[in-house]
């Protein structure tokens, strides 16, 4: 008989110290290759799309019924007050209207002016619902039910109404992850309607709650540029196609370097109710 | 298996309303962090090893859908996780001040953390401004769903605790 007992083998578990350094440099290496490479959006985004995308958009159907219904009792009450006031402005509405049917002729010229509306029309456009926002409460991003499938790539310019909503960052077969313009990382170059002035309109976390978000490096000399005036995308982003209302001056004040201007600007889309959007499917032309 | 294919279910569900559902019941935009009470109870209810397991899925679907950088949120969850299991010794099911503890201070250190690398790292420095309007209504909105949704979580976990012990 050898001296040696042969031991029985124990069942192999990895320590929680060792996998948590393992998981650790593993989380570590994906973010550096993030920065690097698209490896993961690929593949893991595809498979991800499968099996999330479906119950997102059931539950967004049902969530979104729910907070319509509970708006409409809460709208209840409002709207018989709404009521009675607004009898009375109807009257005074009527001769405010017919004031603004002369201003409508004059609209109108503008309008040929600037060729806004015909802009919009020639760019090809898809519908797309949203299915569901970003999971924390400090960016602002969504994702749509729509995807490579419908000829979406990473880039293209969304929009809602008639406004700008953001662009795609992401995208996956049958959904497209959208960076809103007031999320907080989001930089837009747009320029002035009236004065052509260049100008970067940027989201801000701390404004959001307001409705508004910053603008700034507004090269204005001749100081022409009011509160109210629209802000459109510039020609020279590289991302947006121009042209898109962006939204509306709401203030704006003269930066202590005497040279430019900054302010605060709301935006043309109302951001807390948005459902659907529109993917523009066109990219801006780039210049190798 | 049985409590993995538990798990599994449990983080889809917690994700799945919290990108969706919740963001139609936000207060004033502001959403719970359902993934958080999800990592944390999991972490001082069974350990370190499946706190750190479930946080680092939790971190990495959040990741996959809605992360600038794939593997923060993972990274972050994990070692909340972790953390959190390392509670256990002094876990009891009875008592709800150290779950309600921990998940507070799991949330307050996933926010501190987002404030610093998002944020901070990007020269916004009103830390006072997140500290009021994201990082503590996060935590007060979160604090409020876990008195719900914890006793459903530790009931699971017991019954599936009792059917493999039958077994």
């Amino acid at each position: 008989m050898s001296p040696i007992v042969k031991r029985k083998r124990e069942k192999f578990t990895l320590p929680s110290s060792y996998l948590v350094l393992i998981l650790s440099f593993l989380c570590i290496g994906m973010t550096v290759l993030t920065f690097s490479t698209d490896l993961f959006s690929g593949p893991l985004g595809t498979i991800a799309g499968y099996v999330i995308v479906p119950f997102q958009n059931g539950i967004t159907e049902v969530g979104s019924f729910l907070s319509d219904r509970s708006d409409e009792l809460a709208q209840l009450r409002d709207v018989q007050r709404e009521n009675e006031a607004l009898r009375q402005q109807v009257d005074e509405l009527t001769i405010e209207n017919t004031l603004l049917q002369q201003d409508k002729y004059e609209l109108n010229n503008l309008r040929e002016l600037y060729k806004l509306d015909a802009q919009y029309e020639q760019y090809e456009k898809v519908g797309a619902r949203i299915i569901a926002w970003d999971g924390g409460n400090w960016f602002n991003s969504f994702t749509i039910d729509k995807g490579t499938e419908d000829g979406i790539q990473v880039d293209m310019n969304v929009m809602a109404g008639s406004g700008l909503v953001g662009r795609v960052t992401d995208v996956g077969p049958n959904w497209a992850k959208v960076m809103s313009i007031i999320d907080d990382n989001s930089n837009v170059s747009g320029s002035m309607l009236s004065t052509s002035d260049k100008l970067i309109v940027s989201g801000d976390l701390e404004l959001m709650s307001e409705g508004v978000i910053r603008f700034k490096n507004l090269i204005d000399s001749d100081d022409k540029v009011v509160e109210g005036d629209k802000i459109v995308t510039s020609s020279v982003s590289d991302k947006y196609l121009p042209g898109i209302l962006i939204g509306y001056i709401s203030s704006i004040g003269r930066d202590s370097n005497n040279l430019t201007k900054s302010g605060t600007m709301t935006p043309a889309v109302d951001f807390a109710h948005l459902e659907e959007v529109l993917v523009i499917l066109e990219l801006k032309q780039q210049v190798e | 298996m049985r409590k993995k294919i538990t798990a599994i279910i449990l983080v889809l569900f917690c994700f799945l309303l919290q990108t969706t559902l919740f963001h139609a019941l936000a207060f004033n935009g502001i959403i719970p962090n359902l993934l958080i009470i999800l990592t944390a109870s999991y972490g001082f209810m069974r350990g370190k090893k499946t706190g750190l397991i479930t946080g680092f899925f939790c971190g990495f679907l959040l990741d996959i859908f809605f992360g600038s950088v794939i593997g923060f949120n993972a990274l972050i969850y994990m070692w909340i996780g972790y953390m959190n299991g390392s509670f256990r010794k002094i876990f009891f099911p009875e008592d709800i001040k150290l779950p309600m503890f921990m998940i507070v201070l799991s949330d307050f250190i996933y926010g501190c953390l987002s404030y610093c690398v998002f944020f901070l790292l990007r020269g916004r420095f009103a830390v006072d401004y997140y500290l009021i309007h994201i990082i503590l209504p996060e935590i007060v909105y979160t604090v409020f769903i876990s008195m719900f949704l914890y006793p459903l979580i530790l009931k699971l976990d017991t019954w599936l605790e009792k059917c493999e012990r039958e077994e």
